[in-house]
């Protein structure tokens, strides 16, 4: 496909998307449609620069920037500790490189971090295992006190701050938190843990427009073709189906 | 002081699959309906941002909102029970569609021997089959009772499926032809067949093709995008209220759909319902809406509460085993085994919520249950429903759960592992219940419903031989690696496992072990019918919501039955006093 010919089917695209009226009438057929998006199969390079918005000029991204966190360090804490979770490796990007600490951050400082759709009235006691989450705290202060249980325990163990530590180091202090092996309030370190590591996951894969899953590496290493219209043509497929990702962003634009 | 509203001939609290058949069956027969949905109202175009794995699906965009209203958790009499203060084990909707926005529409019809399971489980294998303190009871109702509402709701819904020689007999054929199978579902279909079961493609409410209803609605084709379990339809490809009975209800110009409208009190005089009281959620005003007939049409956990905080029925007390409502409680039991492939690789990414093969040969009394300690089975089936990247990272046992290797292996089996997982059955305890917290309260400073529950022996035992097949089918399948599943010491509040809660109102041909008549109508209070899956007197081997569709046209016809003729019990009681 020309550089115009594929212009042409985003702007179709695009046109057919916004036009909702496409409920009412009844559906067109999915071969229709399938053509309408335009599908970019066994060619995964073919649409990279234009899906992604950071690409698309040399514009700063302004989205990278704090809204919960108060320091770069408490930033490169969550990043260095992130990245643990999930590193980088021979697959692709880790944490960092996905950009998962700005998730974080902006999911901290939002309904997320807040517990907005939590019960959060008392009175509060420690339950059992099978009762679940029971803290008085919200996600955003668990945070708070895991960050700073975190560098305590880097500096007790240590004598250095978590950021500082090689690989090893950082994985046996994540650990003992997972593990509830350390002095925490208000919530138990393994809470503190399964936060950090949920939302890790959930930055590394979430669609890009949360900040995380830059570039949709994250869909990327999984093969996952992030938001398509429809597989109506490809379901019954003996093969393996590689799809070039595509995220909400097209949606808008 | 609450504003007294004008009497109309029918009030539904809730407006999901439940309340959208009620409203939409009445309407049609000339009654005026007032629907009274908690949440706001949405239709098809309200899904075109819907494919948002962590807003949808991990963030819980479409379900109740916890900090508003939840449960609180024990597993068993001897704890103190503690609020649910997030989602987790299950997802109950709210918004006009309820749950019915984001199901997958596996629609199943309940065997005959559920409905007639306590009967039939004697008469086979005499009366001590179950020892211990197993509240099983039949549903006052049989299955050929039962069969056309079945056949209505799926032609509602434009079920897409095929003959299932191990299933619920039909007397018709599904509305429109299975959907599409694909090298998954094959694989499950041919290891299945060699090993001398009896595949079939799921019934669904994906569609395979167009549909026009009975009403005249249309329902879409499935695209298979991927996007089904809590979301909702961007196509109008999944039957949901939203599609097909609200919209029928409001054409008739007899149906009046009141949003963000939370009923917090059913209203008695002398003996029956006279209306409900509600508040606008949005101004903070109260309402009363009285009517000639109150039907709850809530989830099964707000159905059970609304009774019980309104002092209607007999609540039920565990100790002595006296009363209903709150009763038999049950769940469903999910014995799975995952594979893990080497060489080969799915497109586990396209899906649909019911795009699935199942075996009903270890469902219900399909086997012989003589040499085993437990009754009941399950369906067990395979499906495809899009695996998603946030939520989807199996790895074999013994993977860490974080680091490099996580990252490593969860990459790799992404696209590489499959499930089976079979829907089993949830036989009811005397210890299984649901009751109203003496310490938590919700948002309107009602207490909330306090359940109690926990797996049994049972439950184990059912687990344990399910699995063993489904292990079974997934090496005949050709997977490297078989994991089976095994069941949690007890059960948790805290992973996600099904939305198929069931009982607390349940139905029976005796007033004194069952709250409601095989038309769903109270026994305690002939004007209020209770809808849904709270009827269930237990859970059987399939996704609930076929029977409860069934259920709901069923109660619809005995509520008309009821205005008809001016008030009344429509079914006489079999107590066992007057059997004496």
């Amino acid at each position: 496909m020309t550089d115009e010919e594929k212009h042409l089917t985003d702007e179709s695209r695009r046109k057919f998307l916004k036009n909702s009226g496409y409920f009412a009438g009844g559906l067109v057929g999915g071969g229709i449609l399938g053509s309408v998006i335009g599908w970019q199969i066994d060619d995964p390079n073919q649409n990279q620069t234009q899906d992604n918005p950071n690409n698309q000029d040399s514009k700063p991204d302004y989205n990278q920037a704090l809204k919960f966190f108060q320091n770069q360090e408490e930033f490169e804490l969550i990043s260095a500790a992130a990245e643990r979770i999930f590193p980088e490796d021979e697959n692709g990007p880790g944490a960092i490189g996905l950009g998962v600490a700005y998730f974080i951050d902006h999911e901290l400082a939002g309904d997320y971090g807040n517990n907005e759709k939590m019960y959060m009235h008392g009175p509060f006691k420690e339950g059992t295992a099978y009762q679940g989450f029971q803290s008085r705290l919200k996600r955003k202060e668990i945070f708070r006190e895991g960050m700073k249980a975190i560098e305590r325990e880097s500096q007790g163990s240590f004598d250095d701050s978590f950021v500082n530590l090689d690989a090893e180091q950082q994985d046996e202090i994540l650990q003992k938190f997972a593990n509830d092996k350390v002095k925490m309030r208000g919530a138990m370190p393994s809470t503190f843990f399964s936060l950090l590591k949920e939302s890790t996951l959930a930055g590394a894969f979430a669609d890009p427009l949360y900040g995380g899953n830059l570039n949709m590496d994250g869909w990327r290493m999984k093969e996952f073709p992030g938001s398509q219209m429809s597989y109506l043509n490809e379901i019954e497929s003996e093969e393996f189906v590689q799809i070039e990702p595509q995220s909400l962003y097209k949606h808008l634009h | 002081m609450a504003k007294q509203l004008n009497k109309v001939d029918v009030v539904t609290v809730g407006v999901g699959w439940t309340g959208g058949i009620i409203a939409a069956e009445l309407t049609k027969a000339g009654y005026n309906v007032v629907g009274l949905e908690r949440g706001e109202d949405r239709s098809t175009r309200d899904f075109q941002m819907i494919h948002d794995e962590y807003r949808y699906d991990i963030r819980y965009g479409l379900m109740q909102d916890t900090s508003k209203e939840t449960i609180s958790f024990r597993n068993n009499l001897n704890e103190s029970a503690l609020p649910m203060r997030q989602l987790g084990s299950f997802l109950p909707g709210s918004g006009v569609g309820g749950a019915g926005v984001h199901w997958n529409g596996q629609t199943w019809r309940f065997l005959p021997y559920d409905l007639e399971i306590k009967s039939m489980t004697d008469k086979k294998y005499g009366p001590d089959k179950l020892k211990g303190d197993y509240t099983y009871q039949d549903w006052g109702i049989s299955y050929k009772e039962l069969e056309p509402y079945f056949y209505k709701f799926e032609q509602t819904a434009g079920i897409s499926g095929e003959d299932n020689p191990k299933g619920a007999p039909r007397s018709n054929d599904y509305p429109t032809p299975p959907m599409k199978s694909t090298p998954i579902l094959d694989l499950f279909k041919n290891a299945s067949k060699n090993l001398g079961y009896h595949p079939i493609q799921m019934p669904s409410a994906n569609l395979s093709e167009q549909f026009k209803n009975p009403d005249g609605e249309t329902i879409n084709q499935c695209q298979y995008c991927g996007f089904c379990e809590r979301f909702g339809c961007e196509y109008g490809a999944k039957s949901s209220p939203n599609v097909t009975v609200i919209p029928t209800a409001k054409k008739t110009g007899k149906f009046e759909l009141r949003t963000q409208a939370n009923v917090v009190e059913i209203i008695s005089e002398g003996g029956k319902a006279t209306g409900v009281r509600y508040v606008d959620v949005v101004s903070g005003e109260e309402f009363i809406q009285p009517a000639d007939v109150v039907v709850l049409t809530s989830y099964v956990l707000n159905n059970t509460r609304l009774l019980l905080q309104s002092n209607i029925g007999r609540p039920y007390n565990p100790e002595t085993g006296q009363g209903v409502i709150g009763k038999n409680y049950c769940y469903q039991i999910l014995p799975a085994a995952v594979g893990f492939f080497e060489e080969k690789k799915f497109n586990t990414f396209m899906g649909a919520g019911s795009l699935g093969a199942t075996i009903d040969d270890f469902n219900g009394d399909n086997f012989d249950h003589s040499d085993l300690d437990f009754i009941h089975g399950g369906s067990i089936s395979i499906t495809q429903t899009g695996r998603r990247p946030i939520a989807s990272n199996a790895t074999p046992s013994g993977t860490p759960e974080w680091g490099k290797e996580f990252k490593q292996k969860s990459i790799h089996y992404f696209n590489r592992s499959l499930s089976i997982v079979s829907q089993g059955a949830s036989i009811p305890h005397r210890q299984n219940y649901m009751d109203l917290d003496p310490t938590y309260k919700d948002f309107y400073g009602n207490p909330l419903l306090r359940l109690t529950y926990d797996f049994t022996d049972q439950d184990r035992k059912l687990h344990k031989h399910i699995t063993k097949v489904c292990g079974e089918i997934m090496s005949e399948m050709g997977a490297d690696t078989v994991e089976e599943a095994e069941i949690s010491e007890h059960y948790s509040i805290v992973p996600y496992q099904t939305t198929h809660n069931t009982g607390g109102v349940i139905m029976g041909a005796d007033p004194e072990t069952s709250a409601v008549n095989n038309y769903l109508q109270m026994w305690d209070s002939e004007s209020l019918f209770v809808v849904g899956a709270s009827a269930f007197a237990h859970n059987g081997g399939y996704n609930p919501t076929g029977t409860v569709g069934a259920l709901a046209y069923r109660s619809a016809e005995g509520i008309k039955k009821y205005l008809e003729q001016g008030g009344g019990q429509l079914v006489q009681s079999k107590t066992k006093s007057n059997l004496a």
